[in-house]
């Protein structure tokens, strides 16, 4: 009950900024008009934001956080490449397939932000999750093996550690 | 005056990229390597195009829109690939003749649906 206030809190702070953001703050209507669409949100759907108490380790899980997007970053440029000279290369060198690969993350929000991750990181693409079994069914553009360890230890292990540290 | 190239460059970088996504959907072989190329790559080259965009205009309501507008795309574009590979899975889309391996079709009839 105390969590699911303080949820619903930090989401009408966070659309009111956005609207705010949106528009111009100059005019009164806008702001009024945000004011009361960020209070209907916040009630619809304001307790899916935060799920757990509090945890310990704040400065660490926010450095982590930032090598994360850093290294998120340099991925995807990476993918980039990757695809355009796939798409550019006469011979269109694929060898695709559907593989599947095991997380050791609990929590949902770490798992949505891993599969997001290999989605948009090179030639991987997220198919389907496993929630009960923790299996993660991943397209890859150009498949290594069909061994579900060294599948794991290829795509899943560059985020896998660092998400750890910043989720739990 | 360097803002501008700046900006610029990031626009065109945007460009190129959203090129090599539509290339690829052109000629890669099914819905899945197909989404694939439109994933990546149209997500970095819109993400380019608004970043230079923001830089051109600097921190004034159209510069916040087009962050915005970076934030969703990062956070929409990988679900919405998500949920059209396993739409098409589940709907009976064939894979490529080069496939090698679908452990997905292998594991689907221990599920309902």
């Amino acid at each position: 009950m105390k969590i699911e206030m303080k949820s619903r809190i930090v989401v009408f702070v966070l659309a009111y900024l956005v609207w705010l953001a949106l528009t111009h703050i100059g005019d009164i209507q806008e702001v009024i008009a945000g004011f009361i669409i960020s209070i209907v949100v916040a009630l619809i759907a304001g307790k899916f934001f935060i799920t757990t108490k509090k945890q310990k380790g704040t400065v660490r899980r926010i450095i982590a956080a930032v090598i994360y997007i850093f290294k998120f970053l340099w991925e995807m440029i990476k993918a980039n490449f990757h695809v355009a000279y796939i798409v550019i290369h006469p011979m269109l060198p694929i060898k695709p397939g559907i593989v599947k690969i095991r997380t050791r993350l609990s929590k949902d929000s770490a798992i949505t932000i891993l599969t997001n991750s290999i989605t948009l990181t090179p030639g991987t693409l997220t198919v389907d999750l496993n929630p009960d079994k923790k299996e993660i069914y991943v397209h890859c553009i150009d498949v290594i093996s069909a061994d579900v360890e060294e599948n794991t230890r290829n795509i899943g292990n560059r985020f896998e550690s660092i998400l750890t540290e910043v989720f739990e | 005056m360097i803002k501008e190239t700046i900006g610029m460059i990031f626009i065109y970088i945007g460009i190129g990229f959203d090129f090599f996504g539509v290339l690829g959907l052109v000629r890669l072989p099914d819905v899945y390597n197909r989404l694939q190329a439109a994933t990546k790559c149209v997500t970095f080259g819109s993400a380019g195009i608004m970043f230079g965009v923001f830089i051109l205009n600097g921190f004034n309501s159209f510069g916040f829109k087009a962050l915005l507008g970076i934030a969703f795309i990062f956070l929409t574009s990988p679900v919405a690939a998500h949920v059209i590979a396993r739409a098409a899975h589940r709907s009976g889309v064939p894979l490529a003749k080069q496939t090698v391996v679908d452990d997905y079709a292998k594991d689907n009839d221990l599920k309902d649906l």
